[in-house]
């Protein structure tokens, strides 16, 4: 219980009469770990930030910070800071004076300031520009003045949002590093927020995927991309291939006319549902051996695989990852093994899909590389 | 080929400029440097510098920082309100209104409500303190000076608090910042272009001020502005009136040239960010 740091009791958010922006939404976050907030653009990411930073409040619902209710608790109060999406660096003051801010705010005597504010200034690697305007920096550097400014105040949470969209790719990958590294070494609970799934995966202990202001799923990276609940998330997450089958009984799917084996169970007999084939998990072989036979239609070199898209004799179509060399026009066979299917029920949500993994499980079903939460 | 025809767009504001701008200042210079007979002449600086006119200056100068201190106190909680008020723009209008309603129009109503047996009058005597002399006095020059010119200086400080992001006034939250620090250490430097230029719409036209000056100060107060209406409309000694006239264009130069430049970087580098 000391563990959880962040929980949200059934948090509705709602602007005057517009539809929600947030529905009944429940979760706990816990100290000393990696969280990302994933989803499209208005799905509720920065409300989500804003309530736990106390810049609104619920509608409906309650948020606690570290067990406490913090309702009547103003965000001057709250011991969370946040990296703004646009940094909100202050542009009469200097980076010096950007850093200090909090700890002028609280009153500090000047040595403790001094030695506080270089200490940050460190961290993030920004001694020797302490006199610079902010105006003057790039953006990288406005970034880590941002977090610095933040970490000095020495917050249990801190909240980032989108805090590397402004820049470069490279930039941006370096920056990733040097956030997940400083999250470890600092040992405090960071919430992430970005609409870039593969940061997310790179980045998160946990990642939320939400949607239309409801979580969709949240588990590990490797949980939500191997075992979506849904077309959502399995499109939202990666690129995948998505058929509609028929479950025809614990292990056994239906698509394209065929049967396959399969690993996944716990529906009611012939149930129709969707399959998931990730487009890695898809091996090039020859008409024979193939389980799927497909016209290949377009190929993208990529770098480290060639994108391979094509088209089987129903008019699917199917994405393929390959390192191995195609013609357009080729027939060939796509090869796959029982547990690169992932079979979803139709708008399933999370707790119907952890509910069902239960009781699959305990009905000693095969549930292999499925982890239970 | 483009800069041709810029320049051609810039004909009629160069003619209006020079007929109406350049011209009358060369002819206030000129007859600066005549007496009342119209001769050379520079015993009129020379004037300038006794003890009768440069109380006058000291004067002018003392009632137009008056009037932008009061305006300025007066507008900046008003401009911050303004601007958290669901409706900013209805309400922004609301007090610039009265700017559009003319000048002598404004100063007789204020007669009507300020004399002896005005509606002001009839309320402190229901009050038990009054009637009592309001007309002709520093305050009711001071009140009707600043309402007049408190419209000028809500519209600059309005629109320095509008061009600051919410992000930054979250952020002074976010770190640990009350209203009041945040208002102390974030919006009051942030605003002080604003500020500044509210001051200059409004010191500048106060200082030259004497329409209302003779009717709501009568000869009470004697302006720099008085001064000059007086030498021109009533003792003819032109000379003078434009002796006095320079000096206030320098000094509203000068006033120009001090107050523009000096911090101007903040907006210049907020809008950067
Ligand atoms: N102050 C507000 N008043 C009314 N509606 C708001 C307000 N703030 C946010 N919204 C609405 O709430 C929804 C969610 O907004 P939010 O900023 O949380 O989205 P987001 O997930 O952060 O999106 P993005 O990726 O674009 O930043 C949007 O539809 C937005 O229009
Ligand atoms: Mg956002």
């Amino acid at each position: 219980m000391d563990d959880i740091i962040v929980r949200f009791e059934n948090v509705t958010k709602q602007y005057d009469n517009d539809p929600p922006v947030l529905t009944d939404i429940s979760f706990e976050l816990e100290r000393g770990k990696f969280y990302t907030l994933l989803g499209p653009s208005g799905c509720g990411k920065t409300t989500i930030l804003r309530l736990i930073a106390g810049f609104t409040e619920p509608t409906m619902g309650k948020i606690y910070l570290s067990g406490q209710d913090v309702s009547s608790v103003p965000a001057s109060k709250r011991q969370v800071n946040t990296v703004f999406q646009d940094y909100a660096l202050f542009p009469h003051l200097n980076v010096y004076e950007n850093v200090a801010f909090g700890l002028r705010v609280k009153r500090m005597d000047r040595p403790t300031i001094d030695a506080k504010v270089r200490e940050a200034l460190r961290f993030v690697n920004l001694i020797g520009l302490e006199n610079r305007g902010v105006a003057g920096l790039s953006g990288g550097q406005q970034q880590r003045v941002a977090i610095a400014r933040a970490l000095v105040n020495e917050p249990q949470v801190l909240l980032l949002d989108e805090p590397l969209s402004a820049l470069d790719l490279k930039l941006r990958a370096e920056m990733q590093y040097e956030l997940r590294e400083l999250q470890q070494r600092l040992g405090i609970t960071f919430v992430f927020v970005t609409h870039d799934q593969e940061e997310a995966l790179a980045l998160s202990d946990e990642v939320f995927v939400l949607n239309n202001g409801v979580i969709q799923q949240r588990g590990t990276p490797i949980d939500i991309y191997d075992e979506p609940v849904n077309r959502f998330v399995a499109d939202f997450i990666g690129e995948s291939n998505i058929v509609p089958a028929v479950m025809v009984a614990d292990g056994l799917v239906e698509f394209l006319g065929r049967r396959f084996e399969c690993v996944d169970g716990g529906f009611r007999p012939d149930e129709p549902a969707e399959v998931v084939i990730r487009p890695e998990d898809l091996e090039v072989t020859t008409v024979e051996q193939g389980k799927v036979q497909v016209r290949v239609d377009s190929l993208l070199f990529r770098g480290v695989h060639y994108e391979i898209c094509c088209y089987d004799d129903d008019g699917n179509e199917w994405l393929v990852h390959s390192t191995k060399r195609v013609k357009v026009g080729d027939r060939i066979g796509l090869y796959f093994d029982p547990d690169d299917i992932h079979v979803m029920r139709i708008g399933e949500t999370e707790a119907e899909f952890d509910r069902r993994l239960e009781s699959y499980a305990t009905q000693g079903g095969v549930a292999d590389g499925v982890q239970i939460a | 080929m483009e800069s041709r025809s810029r320049n051609l767009y810039l004909i009629p504001y160069g003619l209006w400029i020079v007929v109406f701008v350049v011209a009358p200042l060369i002819l206030v210079f000129y007859y600066s440097m005549l007496d009342i007979n119209g001769k050379w002449t520079l015993a009129n600086y020379t004037r300038f510098f006794t003890p009768v006119y440069l109380k006058m200056a000291i004067k002018s100068f003392w009632y137009a920082l008056l009037i932008t201190a009061v305006s300025l106190v007066v507008a900046y909680p008003a401009a911050l309100a303004i601007s958290r008020t669901r409706h900013k723009q209805l309400w922004l209008l609301l007090t610039v209104l009265p700017s559009w309603i003319n000048l002598l129009l404004k100063a007789y109503a204020f007669i009507g409500l300020f004399s002896a047996h005005g509606p002001v009058n009839a309320m402190l005597a229901a009050l038990g303190v009054g009637p009592r002399q309001i007309m002709f006095t520093d305050f009711s020059f001071l009140f009707v000076a600043v309402y007049i010119f408190v419209p000028f200086m809500i519209l600059p400080i309005f629109n320095s608090i509008e061009e600051i992001s919410p992000s930054l006034i979250a952020a002074a939250h976010d770190m640990g910042a009350s209203e009041w620090v945040t208002l102390r250490r974030v919006i009051f430097p942030l605003t002080a272009n604003g500020v500044k230029s509210g001051c200059r719409a409004v010191f500048i036209p106060a200082l030259s001020l004497f329409m209302i000056t003779r009717l709501i100060a009568g000869n009470r107060i004697i302006t720099l502005g008085t001064a000059i209406e007086q030498h021109f409309l009533v003792t003819q000694d032109w000379g003078m009136g434009s002796t006095i006239a320079v000096f206030l264009v320098i000094a509203m130069g000068l006033i120009m040239a001090l107050t523009d430049g000096t911090g101007s970087g903040h907006v210049g580098r907020e809008r950067r960010v």
